[in-house]
């Protein structure tokens, strides 16, 4: 099963004003071996006789592959298509080894109108476990089928689901002739629905985003300095929240939104802070003659991981925002980097560096326990869905920057690929409000 | 790199030799820094004491001049490191000694990185790189003011492929001066 090309999903945009160069091409390129089989029936089409601007059923199924936790059955491989409850064979799909089935229709009402109703059916309970009934227009069809995906994930595993968030991304673009133009990008989970948030012909680095996910908090150099902006999503206003001489970069959100951890020079060396949003009072949270860096919060809002070159190379350490002893937690190898908490706080995925080969590791926090997910070259930026389940990353492929994703136990991986220029540095929103 | 500092030190004796207004200009220019000699002593029968006398010119325009030696603004690295080489060393003192030299120039140190290791470590990277350069040339004389840092880590290389010469050439401080 080992990097098995499983399949190849193209995906095209339908509604966008964007160039078609900006979508991102999703692979799967490892499956998950014992993925839960589900039939996911096409969507019948009622009301108008005009086409829906989305599949429905199509984007829940490959959402669940997606997940690497189900192994939706292929259209044509299905042995039954039944469109309403009554039409189920509950032996047919017991014989067949099938536990899960969606149904459901959209109905046209206008072109920009649709109802769209879904139910899952348990063939082993012998009926319905969920079943709900949305209004969608043109530009939340999708939307709603990815919350169609994240209620039938939670339903069947427990854990809620996360198709329906947005990642954030930098895209860079250099072309013999032009300027170099970077991007920080906003995107459906599946590339879909691309936002240009920023265009700079200087770089753009470390988006993140506010625990309630209207905000995000970005590295700009568009004044030939490094400068931390925060910038609204809904009405693109932003503000310069740090501008010291030198180093202004790695902006981290606090899970409780009150405060912004960076990494500030202003003092000649690389230092962790901690800027309370509110007071805009600044703390100094390390001090120290080498790199400290990366800062990543706990959940408590009272911790932070981060990297520290204080013994010659980096390595990962904890520190409380209150001061006291820096706590060293990575001992294996000679470069661990750039740690990002699970949203439960138990695990930590970081960059694990070993000559030139760079890769994303999780170290359990209470066991110790060390495990290397993926098998790039130069993978980074680690970031974990919302739901803990899988982590999205930076990686190269064929020397292009593409993003990649791997469950928390990396068994399942994936590949989105943009069609020209590098993506890099994703960001996995956190759940809707 | 020596070879070049070399021919330049030749040609720059050269012209010494035949233009007497730059003699007089590098005297000056030792005159405000105070520390262009370095003792040649040496204890036993026959050395001579000479003072050693720096053929750069520091005239505000050399920098201008293609054939100086302060013409080579690139310092190159070793991985995660911000070791300057004495080769580099050298090169640097001549600039901070031209800065010195030149109150009204100003230079921006720019630190890079290769694409090895994290983004935000290599900003930090940079930005040790382009601190020991700066500490080098004030070693000289120049004014805190005269030299600004930044840093843009990995993200703006020289050398767009993915190999031991592209991280090489990435590995870097780059000089800029701004003349007003």
């Amino acid at each position: 099963m080992n990097l098995k090309l499983v399949k190849t999903c193209l995906l095209f945009c339908l509604f966008l004003v964007q160039p078609v160069h900006a979508v991102l091409q999703i692979e799967i390129t490892k499956g998950a071996e014992g993925a839960l089989p589900i039939a996911v029936i096409p969507f019948q089409q009622k009301g108008l006789a005009v086409s829906a601007p989305a599949d429905v059923a199509e984007i829940v199924a490959i959402d669940l592959q997606r997940s690497g936790r189900f192994s939706p059955i292929d259209r044509e491989k299905l042995i039954d298509q039944p469109q309403s409850l009554e039409d189920v064979n509950f032996k047919l799909w017991k014989v067949a080894g099938i536990d899960h089935v969606v149904i459901g229709q959209i109905k046209v009402i206008t072109q920009q109108q649709f109802e769209v109703q879904f139910r899952l059916i348990d063939i082993f309970k012998g009926g319905q476990v969920l079943g709900y009934r949305f209004m969608a227009t043109d530009k939340t069809l999708r939307s709603i089928a990815h919350h169609i995906s994240d209620l039938i994930y939670e339903q069947i595993t427990g854990q809620k689901g996360a198709f329906d968030t947005k990642i954030a991304y930098i895209t860079a673009e250099r072309k013999v002739g032009a300027q170099p133009s970077y991007k920080l990008q906003i995107a459906d989970t599946d590339g879909y629905n691309p936002q240009t948030i920023l265009t700079s012909t200087q770089p753009v680095m470390s988006p993140s985003w506010s625990p309630d996910g209207t905000q995000i908090a970005y590295v700009s150099f568009e004044n030939s300095r490094a400068e931390i902006y925060i910038q609204h999503l809904a009405t693109q206003k932003r503000d310069k929240v740090s501008a010291y001489e030198g180093i202004n970069g790695a902006p981290v959100w606090s899970p409780d939104g009150r405060y912004l951890a960076l990494t500030l020079s202003k003092d000649g060396n690389p230092d962790i802070y901690v800027l309370d949003l509110r007071s805009k009072k600044l703390t100094a949270i390390t001090r120290h003659w080498g790199i400290d860096t990366e800062p990543s919060w706990m959940p408590d809002s009272r911790e932070l991981i981060f990297t520290s070159s204080r013994t010659g190379k980096p390595q990962l350490y904890r520190a409380s925002i209150k001061g006291g002893k820096k706590q060293r937690i990575t001992f294996e190898g000679n470069y661990n980097a750039n740690a990002e908490v699970s949203p439960d706080g138990r695990t930590i995925a970081y960059v694990s560096g070993e000559g030139n080969v760079f890769k994303i590791a999780v170290l359990d926090i209470e066991t110790g326990y060390i495990q290397i997910l993926t098998d790039g070259v130069l993978d980074e930026s680690p970031s974990f869905a919302p739901n803990g389940s899988i982590i999205l990353y930076a990686a190269q492929a064929n020397g292009r920057g593409v993003l990649a994703a791997v469950s928390t136990d990396g068994r399942f991986k994936q590949r989105l690929v943009l069609s020209e220029g590098d993506v890099r540095e994703p960001t996995w929103a956190p759940f809707k409000q | 790199m020596k070879l070049k500092i070399f021919s330049v030190l030749l040609a720059a004796v050269f012209l010494v030799a035949c233009d007497p207004a730059q003699v007089k200009d590098d005297d000056s220019a030792a005159g405000q820094t105070g520390d262009q000699t370095t003792t040649g002593g040496v204890t036993g029968d026959g050395a001579y004491s000479g003072r050693y006398m720096d053929n750069v010119s520091y005239d505000r325009a050399a920098i201008n001049d293609t054939g100086s030696v302060l013409a080579e603004r690139v310092i190159y690295f070793d991985f995660d490191s911000d070791q300057i080489s004495q080769d580099y060393q050298d090169l640097l003192s001549h600039h901070g000694k031209y800065l010195a030299a030149n109150s009204d120039v100003s230079v921006r140190l720019e630190g890079h990185a290769d694409e090895r290791g994290t983004r935000e470590y290599n900003v930090a990277l940079g930005n040790r790189r382009a601190q020991a350069v700066r500490r080098l040339i004030l070693l000289q004389g120049a004014a805190a003011s005269q030299v600004s840092v930044i840093s843009y880590g990995e993200e703006k290389p020289v050398a767009l492929s993915h190999d031991e010469e592209a991280w090489r050439l990435n590995r870097r401080a780059e000089l800029i001066y701004q003349t007003n």
